[in-house]
This record gives structure tokens, C-alpha cells and sequence, in this order.
């Protein structure tokens, strides 16, 4: 059961060399396609060089952060509270996000909410606080909904959150459940009128007979309030489950995506939008196939890439044609037939798709693997990934128990250099594409003190058990990092165990 | 890891020890645990369609292999046992406890690894048996009572209530996933079965005769209570 944890804002610790850079302190490693090298010895390897920042709880209490020091409680929206002090299954994260600038970090959950934190500024005085989160913004995205057509219960479960890059003063984002895409603006108010004629200084009118003089209102600053406002509801244009939303490079048009459809909308217009894909069969008994993930090109507007739940992706150009149902490439790689099983084609499906920063690659996350393509390479990936090679022998009862179709997602960091996906037992898994390293750290209350350097983690497949090691059959599989963020300029990541957001920093110096 | 071509040797059942699983028995257990997931999908709020799709096609799968196999294997001698009805047993019990072999078991183990292990598969059934000789197989040989009639009748029902299984599944799927009978219906594949499908399954499969149709309806009285349970 979850248990209330007291929310932290912890500080900053001592500093850390980048992932990045060669040296040879980096935990353990393993080439791209092999099993992984044993855990070396060696005095001083081994340590990781990620530090936890803050663990945020999702809501916030206010009766336990009074405990900790050095709270800065001004920003914290106060009308999310709740009194009880069990977490909930509604307060489970299901996204996480960071806007393009990285100074805000969006989480959404499942009982339809979202909170934004902002990344503390950085000053003079206090110069261990960059890189804490603290609570910006929270407002309720989705509520629960009921079909009365099909008498179905629609969960206000937060799927994606996505940032619309700054234009001005305010934050956008669009946040979506299974049926309904929002635009939500985000502003903050710090001044505010002060002097009308017609009203008190309460709000209440003033009866115009005792009004012997007039004045010019005048703003006068108050205390900052952060407000949100939907802007645009996008609805009724998915019959199936939206998995994914992507917003283009036009910065005007968006996609939304289902079990078997996408579609293209227009931030300006919500009454209708372009059905793009259509994979739904004529004869429904003949369904076989459905779309996982989808996203837009990071630079080519007219480009887009969908997985599907048999292990394939494809790439469309919109200038080919209005219905995109003739992808212009196809990824696939072909089976393994020394690895083939009754489950091989439920493990091939992928579950999440992101391209890289430049546009050159794709990732893929599939069950057991994360691979990366190129996209002018269809046949096979360039690169693959292990994350949690060892489960493959234990699928039989992954598929008992349904954790075999949990849906993993993955991020690239900011220079595509380092990809990051979760795993099972609060793990998650950094791979370096150019050193070829890779380290598994772990988001828990009890290994993670403040200040305290994460200790890359090792799963121990058989024979003998080292010390620090965890043998398969001790993972709790319960304890899934399915979402996780990556900054997208710095190596600050965030990661969602169940209700709490880890954040994890290396030093920049 | 059971290598495809292998001959089955055929065991006896009276001093072997509580043998792992053989593969037939995880298939079975597998495909047996495949359905009452995809059942258990339609009675939750709404459907996971990609998860319905991923299930289903492993239905399908299975059922090929299953199919594919009883065109190998030759009809045991009568009196070997109740065979694989047997293993119409609670899935829970499949999936959890160590294995016992009910019996005599029809399908003897090939001596392959000794972990319940669906997987590692063989490599892709290259086995080349015409799809013909499958069906003639079945239909040339089909004793009445004893084990191959039970083995048929699994087959049978299997073969008609598995992939229309699967198409019953999303043949309504833009309609209301909470309409159960409709499911049921579909999985039956016949027109407005009200109630229990798999009764009516049970008289909707080859005639049988008398003595293995009610053996028939008494297991299949068992798995409808286990769903129901479930």
C-alpha cells in the first residue's frame, strides 16, 4: 500500500562530474548487443556520478513541510491539499515533462491533475538551491467522464502532457486523457488593480450616491498568483484511446493519437481536425495491429513516425498525400529465430517512439530493449540496448501477471549522447551511445539521502550473488519507472515512482 | 528447449515422478490463461484494445502450434488415460504449483529442459504438413470415446471458439464494451446465444457421443465455474 511520505526539498550536494565525459570512474559497462561486463572491483568504480536533488511528492502537505527547514512555501498553491495522509492511486505520476527552456517541469497524474514546478532561480545568496523544483502551478486537466452512449466511465488519467514553446509572458501545454486534448495556459498575475471608483476595496459596489470623488485605478503588485485557464478543448474526435500527442515545428498544428488513428489538429480550431492515419480495418475480426506512439519530426513539419504493437515504425511524409496510410519508410527489424517464443511478438512491441534532438534518429523502447535507428536505415537498428535482458526467461509469468504489457517509455538527453529508460523495481538504465557505458540506478526514499551520491544498482542473474547485487526473484515488480524526463539543455532528469518525482542532477562546471 | 522434430516417446505412467510440464501442457495452460484474460478484459470498464490485439494474436498463435501439432501426433492406444482433458484444469494451479502429469498423459515429454520454459520455443514450426493432411488426420481417426475424442473435442472447440475469440473481440468494439452477452455471443460465433456460450459450445461442437458429451459438458461446466470464480 502507499504510505504518505513527508515531502522533501532537499539541498544540492557536492558536484559531480558530467556523464559525459570520459572517465574512469563510470560504473559498469556493456557493449550495445552483448550481456554486460561483471561489476569491476576496482576501489573508487562504481560510484555514479548522479546526485539526488529533491524528491517531490505529489500533492504536497503543508503539516510536514513545516518540519523541514528552508521551505519556501510562498509558491505552493494551497488549494490542492488533501487532509488525508495516505497517498492515493489518484496521486500516481503518469507523465512527466520538461518545456523546452527546462525551467519547468509538468507531471500529470491519474486522477487528472497536473502540477508544474518551477526550477528554482538561481542567486547570489543561496547558491545551493539551483537546481531544486519547487510546486509553480497545479490545476485539475481532466475529470472523470461519463459516455452515455457506450456507458463508459472515461478515466481522467493525465496520458501526455506536451509544452508549446514560449511565446510570450505565458506557458502553454497541452494535456490529454483517452479522449480529450486541452490547451492550458499558464500565467502568473504579481499586480493588481487597486482604486476603482465603483467598487470597495473588497469588491463590493459602492452605491453611487457616496461617491464625491473620482480616481484613476492603478496597479499595484501583489502576491504572485499563478493561474491557469483551458484555453481550447479538443474533444470528440477519438474513438479509441489517445496514446500520444506531438506538436509540430509549425508550432500551429498538432497530432493526436489512438489505437488505430491519428489525427491533425490546429491549435485555433477545435471543431474539427484532419484524420491523418487509419489503420482500423473494414472487418474488425481482422485487427491484428494497433498504433503505440507517435511524433512529429523535430525540424520537417510535414514529417512523422507511428509505432505499431508488432515492432514496426513508420515514417510519413504529409506532402504525399492526405491520408497517410502509405508510410514513405518502414523500420523493421527482422525476428530472431534462436529467441522466438509464444511471446516474441508481445515483447516486440513497442511502447514508446521519440526522435532525437537532431532529427537523425529514432529510439524505440520495446519490452526487454531499446534500440536506436537511423532514419535512413530501415532494415535493422544501429544500436540496441539491454535493459533487463534477464527477465527473458521469466516472461511466462510476466504475461501472467501483465507486466509484460507495461508500457516503458524513453528519453534522449540534450546533446542525443545518453538515452535513459526505466525498469522494474524503482530502477531506471542510462546508456552512453559513445562510450558505450551504462549504469542502472534506482529512485527510492531509502537509498537516497540528501546529498548522496546514487550507487549504480546490479542485478544478478545466477550462480553466486555479490554483495551489493539483487537477484531476479527479489525485484518487486510492482515498483515500475515507466516516465521519465530528461532537461533539455542540462543533465537534470526526473523520474516517476508511483506518486513521488525524483530529481537527479549532475555538476556543470 | 524442445527441438521440433523430435518423436514423442511414449511414457508410462506408472513410476515416473512428478515430471516438469511437458510442452503441450504449458501450451495448453498458456492458451487456457490467454482466454480467460481476454474474457476478464470485456468485464473490466473498457478494454485495453492494444493489450486485447497482443493476447489474441498469442491466442492465435498458440492455436496454429496446437493445430500443427495433433497433425504429428498418432493416436495413442485407448485406455491411456482421459488425456488432456485433464489439463482443463484451474489456471492458477497450472501456472503455480509444480506440475503433476494427470494420468497417463498423451503427450510425453520429449526430455527437454525440466523448467516450465514456454520461452524457448522451438524454432518456427518448419514442419511442412500440408494443411490438408492435419484435417484428414482428424477426421480419419477419430475413435470414438477414450482419448483421441477427447483430444478432438479440445481441438474442435479450441478451433471454433479461438479465433472467433479473437474476432468477437473487436467485432463490437465501437459498440459497448459492457454488453457480455455480445461478447459471449461473438466468441461462440453463433446468433444471439443468450447466457453461458460455452454450453452452448458444447452442443455446437462435432456430435459426439453420448458418453463423451456429457464428460464434455461436465469439464466445460468446470471451466465456465473457474471464469466465474475468476
Amino acid at each position: 500500500m502507499l504510505l504518505s511520505l513527508p515531502a522533501l526539498h532537499l539541498q544540492t550536494s557536492e558536484y559531480h562530474p558530467l556523464l559525459q565525459l570520459p572517465h574512469g570512474r563510470l560504473g559498469p559497462w556493456c557493449s550495445p548487443t552483448g550481456s554486460p561486463a561483471p561489476l569491476s572491483r576496482e576501489p573508487g568504480c562504481g560510484e555514479g556520478s548522479w546526485i539526488l536533488v529533491c524528491r517531490l511528492l505529489v500533492p504536497t502537505q503543508v503539516s510536514l513541510l513545516s518540519m523541514e527547514e528552508d521551505i519556501d512555501t510562498r509558491k505552493i498553491n494551497n488549494s490542492f491539499l488533501r487532509d488525508h495522509s495516505y497517498a492515493t492511486e489518484a496521486d500516481i505520476i503518469s507523465t512527466v515533462e520538461f518545456n523546452h527552456t527546462g525551467e519547468l517541469l509538468a507531471t500529470g497524474d491519474k486522477g487528472g491533475r497536473v502540477v508544474i514546478f518551477q526550477r528554482e532561480q538561481e542567486s547570489k545568496n543561496q547558491v545551493h538551491r539551483r537546481g531544486e523544483y519547487n510546486v509553480y502551478s497545479t490545476f485539475q486537466s481532466h475529470e472523470p467522464e461519463f459516455d452515455y452512449l457506450k456507458s463508459l466511465e472515461i478515466e481522467e488519467k493525465i496520458n501526455k502532457i506536451r509544452w508549446l514553446p514560449q511565446q510570450n509572458a505565458a506557458y502553454f501545454l497541452l494535456s490529454t486523457n483517452d479522449k480529450t486534448v486541452k490547451l492550458w495556459k499558464v500565467s502568473e498575475r504579481d499586480k493588481r488593480p487597486e482604486g476603482y471608483n465603483l467598487k470597495d476595496e473588497e469588491g463590493r459596489l459602492r452605491d453611487p450616491a457616496t461617491i464625491t470623488t473620482l480616481r484613476v485605478p492603478v496597479l499595484r503588485p501583489m502576491d504572485l498568483m499563478v493561474e491557469a485557464t483551458p484555453r481550447r478543448v479538443f474533444a470528440n474526435a477519438h474513438t479509441y484511446h489517445i496514446n500520444s500527442i506531438s506538436v509540430n515545428s509549425d508550432y500551429e498544428t498538432y497530432m493526436s493519437a489512438d489505437d488505430l488513428r491519428i489525427n491533425l489538429w490546429n491549435f485555433e480550431i477545435t471543431n474539427q481536425s484532419f484524420n491523418i492515419v487509419d489503420i482500423k480495418p473494414a472487418n474488425m475480426e481482422e485487427l491484428t495491429e494497433v498504433i503505440t506512439a507517435a511524433e512529429f519530426h523535430p525540424h520537417h513539419c510535414n514529417t512523422f513516425v507511428y509505432s505499431s504493437s508488432k515492432g514496426t515504425i513508420r515514417l510519413c511524409d504529409m506532402r504525399a498525400s492526405a491520408l497517410c496510410d502509405r508510410h514513405t519508410k518502414f523500420f523493421e527489424e527482422p525476428e530472431d529465430p534462436s529467441n522466438r517464443s509464444f511471446f516474441s511478438e508481445i515483447i516486440s512491441s513497442i511502447s514508446d517512439v521519440k526522435f532525437s534532438h537532431s532529427g537523425r534518429y529514432i529510439m524505440t523502447r520495446d519490452y526487454l530493449t531499446v534500440k536506436v535507428w537511423d532514419l535512413n536505415m530501415e532494415n535493422r537498428p544501429i544500436e540496441t540496448y539491454q535493459v533487463h535482458d534477464y527477465l527473458r526467461s521469466k516472461l511466462c509469468s510476466l504475461y501472467e501477471n501483465d507486466c509484460i504489457f507495461d508500457k516503458f517509455e524513453c528519453v534522449w538527453n540534450g546533446s542525443d549522447s545518453v538515452i535513459m529508460t526505466g525498469s522494474y523495481n524503482n530502477f531506471f538504465r542510462m546508456f552512453d551511445r559513445n562510450t558505450k557505458r551504462d549504469v542502472t540506478l534506482e529512485a527510492s526514499r531509502e537509498n537516497s539521502k540528501p546529498r548522496a551520491i546514487l550507487k549504480p544498482r546490479k542485478v544478478c542473474v545466477g550462480g553466486k550473488r555479490r554483495k551489493d547485487e539483487i537477484s531476479v526473484d527479489s525485484l518487486d515488480f510492482s515498483k515500475k519507472i515507466l516516465h521519465t524526463a530528461w532537461h533539455p539543455s542540462e543533465n537534470i532528469i526526473a523520474v516517476a515512482a508511483t506518486n513521488n518525482l525524483y530529481i537527479f542532477q549532475d555538476k556543470v562546471n | 528447449m524442445f527441438a521440433r522434430g523430435l518423436k514423442r516417446k511414449s511414457a508410462d505412467g506408472e513410476d515416473s515422478p512428478p515430471a516438469p510440464p511437458s510442452y503441450s501442457l504449458q501450451r495448453q495452460s498458456l492458451l487456457d490463461m490467454s482466454l480467460v484474460k481476454l474474457q476478464l478484459c470485456h468485464m473490466l470498464v473498457e478494454p485495453n484494445l492494444c493489450r486485447s490485439v497482443l493476447i489474441a494474436n498469442t491466442v492465435r498463435q498458440l492455436q496454429e502450434d496446437l493445430s500443427l501439432d495433433a497433425a504429428w501426433r498418432l493416436p495413442a492406444p485407448p485406455g491411456a488415460g482421459r488425456g488432456p482433458l485433464e489439463r482443463l484444469v484451474s489456471t492458477d494451479i497450472l501456472c503455480r504449483s509444480p506440475w503433476e502429469q494427470q494420468g497417463g498423459h498423451s503427450a510425453p515429454d520429449s526430455g527437454g529442459s525440466p523448467a516450465p520454459d514456454l520461452c524457448e520455443l522451438p524454432g518456427a514450426p518448419s514442419a511442412q504438413a500440408p494443411r490438408s493432411a492435419p484435417g484428414c488426420a482428424w477426421e480419419a481417426d477419430r475413435p470414438r470415446g477414450g482419448f483421441q475424442a477427447s483430444l478432438d473435442q479440445i481441438l474442435e472447440t479450441l478451433e471454433s471458439r479461438a479465433p472467433r475469440a479473437a474476432e468477437g473481440l473487436f467485432a463490437d468494439v465501437d459498440g459497448p464494451y459492457y454488453d457480455l452477452d455480445a461478447v459471449l455471443t461473438g466468441m461462440v460465433g453463433a446468433k444471439a446465444v443468450p447466457g453461458d456460450g460455452f454450453e452452448a459450445l458444447a452442443s455446437a461442437g462435432a456430435p459426439p457421443p453420448g458418453s463423451s458429451c456429457k464428460r464434455d459438458l461436465g469439464e466445460l461446466d468446470h471451466v465456465v465455474e473457474i471464469l466465474v470464480e475468476t
